[in-house]
């Protein structure tokens, strides 16, 4: 369980760029929930990314995972519990890594120690497995510098890196944003699939009010740097696009 | 040409194909152009030239890659955790460097090694030797490029905000990067203390060039960017450097010449991409 409690984020606090990115939020997130979150440019969402994954510093209040508080750990020693994918597919993997190194990186590092051969032989065939279920013609190309493949398949490569080892929570950065239609619907399904089969517990930003209403069991609607709604299972499915209009700055 | 000057030139080839690995840890694969090298090169030279004298050809070898490898993580240090740019903290390295070196030769410009036994006088084949480190250098880096902490590596300097969103302390990579790097650099220095019996103060100028122009020569013949090719780039690369670098000699273009010959090969073909793309542009247009 994710626990925030009154977090405010300020940049440049006391200086005439005194900016507050979040005012006082809190909020609970149950195991195997999976979050949708809405909001205006601005509203906060992706300060309140940085907030859970530790790359923003808090300013004021605290944030518990499972009953730690883990609001002074840093980022990357929360990253073992935290995965994140980006709305750039570029930020999601390392482009002169192979497709198999890259997903080694995710996988390997933590199986063997540090000095050991990074992909091994049964890997590969672990990898291609996994890869198959995209069906994206992937488990073809493990040898492939990432680089070389389109934004849709670094993304869902970047996806399958951040589930190989099933995270406490994922957090998804409007992840399909930036790819045309088709391979976004094919990247949400397939979010969707892996999110439910690893049980995971996910926040997923969006600008698509039909995507936050059709995924996840829990919506959220952010202004001004706090959430100014939070709309649960029975609730969410009542929601039509129209209601969730209202809650905009207009 | 005569035979004996070309063997010297893949020699000295040699030693320098050590260097380019070196500088191809920080430029290719940590992507930081690091200026330390020039310091760290002649803290190699001197560290190897002071214990060759005192007798000991082969801990001055071990020595002087400890002593490059702290050098680079000084650089490391300032690099991360006083959020200096990269550029400046190895140019602060570099500079303090200088100083330390002449106190390592107690003050003398320059040690002569003539009189003392060193690696090639203890073994004949200057050749041979040299041939084994540069391979094995190159080996062992190729296999550490692949383990876990080899990719780690090389990551992040793909790609550091995914690194710093996975559980990589990117800071310790840049340690390790760094000292690694340097490490090898002054390796190389101290290889070329013994091959010239002669350790110089300034022997460091300009070598953060000199091996990036390996570098460049070896990727412009091999063409693949993979690591192995990397690094096979960097040691046939900084050969035919060497060769090409006697070449001009002969032609009686003066070896004081050589420093602008390195930096203007590097700074045309560094720019090459850019240009290549701007005539594409106006081509269309």
């Amino acid at each position: 369980m994710l626990e925030l409690n009154d977090v405010s984020v300020i940049f440049n606090q006391g200086t005439q760029l005194e900016k507050v990115a979040l005012h006082d939020m809190s909020c609970k997130i149950q195991d195997g929930d999976f979050i949708t979150l809405l909001g205006s440019n601005g509203a906060g969402k992706s300060t309140l990314f940085n907030v859970i994954s530790g790359s923003v510093e808090v300013s004021r209040g605290s944030v518990f995972m499972d009953g730690i508080d883990i609001t002074d750990e840093k980022e990357h020693v929360r990253a073992k519990n935290i995965g994140r994918l980006f709305q750039n597919p570029e930020h999601g993997t390392a482009k002169n890594l192979t497709v198999e190194e890259n997903l080694a990186l995710a996988y390997s590092a933590k199986k063997r120690g540090l000095f050991s051969l990074a992909v091994h032989k049964e890997d590969r065939e672990y990898f291609k497995e996994k890869l198959k279920v995209l069906d994206m013609g992937l488990e073809d190309r493990l040898k492939t510098p990432i680089g070389l493949l389109s934004g849709g398949q670094r993304q869902a490569v970047a996806l399958m890196m951040a589930v190989l080892n099933p995270p406490k929570i994922l957090l998804l950065d409007e992840h399909t944003a930036a790819l045309d239609p088709k391979s976004a619907k094919k990247i949400l399904k397939i979010t969707n699939e892996l999110i439910e089969k690893e049980h995971i517990t996910a926040l997923m930003i969006t600008h698509n009010i039909n995507d936050a209403l059709v995924n996840g069991n829990r919506l959220f609607i952010m202004n001004d740097g706090t959430l100014i709604q939070d709309f649960d299972a029975e609730r969410k499915k009542q929601l039509k696009p129209a209601d969730i209009l209202n809650y905009y700055e207009v | 040409m005569s035979l004996t000057i070309i063997l010297k030139a893949i020699e000295l080839g040699l030693i320098f194909s050590i260097l380019s690995l070196g500088v191809y840890i920080s430029f290719r694969v940590l992507n930081v152009p690091d200026l330390t090298v020039d310091g760290s090169f002649a803290t190699g030279c001197a560290v190897c030239a002071v214990m060759t004298i005192a007798g000991h050809p082969y801990l001055g070898l071990l020595l002087a890659f400890a002593a490059g490898s702290f050098c680079g993580m000084v650089t490391a240090f300032l690099q991360t955790k006083m959020h200096m740019q990269p550029l400046l903290a190895g140019i602060l390295t570099m500079v303090g460097l200088y100083s330390i070196n002449l106190r390592i030769m107690s003050g003398a410009p320059n040690i002569s090694l003539f009189s003392t036994n060193t690696l090639f006088t203890l073994i004949d084949s200057e050749l041979l030797i040299l041939l084994i480190f540069s391979l094995v250098t190159g080996c062992i880096l190729f296999g550490f490029f692949k383990t876990n902490l080899g990719l780690m590596l090389r990551a992040t300097g793909d790609n550091e905000i995914m690194v710093r969103s996975s559980s990589i302390n990117v800071d310790r990579m840049k340690f390790i990067g760094m000292a690694l790097s340097n490490g090898i650099v002054a390796l190389s220095g101290a290889l070329l203390a013994q091959y010239q019996n002669f350790a110089d103060i300034t022997s460091g100028t300009g070598m953060m060039v000199l091996g990036l122009a390996g570098i460049i020569i070896g990727e412009a013949i091999l063409r693949k960017r993979t690591i192995g090719f990397g690094i096979a780039s960097a040691i046939i690369g900084a050969c035919i450097y060497r060769l090409l670098y006697q070449i001009a000699l002969q032609f009686g273009i003066p070896a004081t010449d050589m420093n602008l010959m390195s930096a203007i090969l590097v700074a045309i073909t560094i720019s090459l991409p850019y240009l290549k793309r701007k005539g594409v542009k106006h081509v269309r247009a």
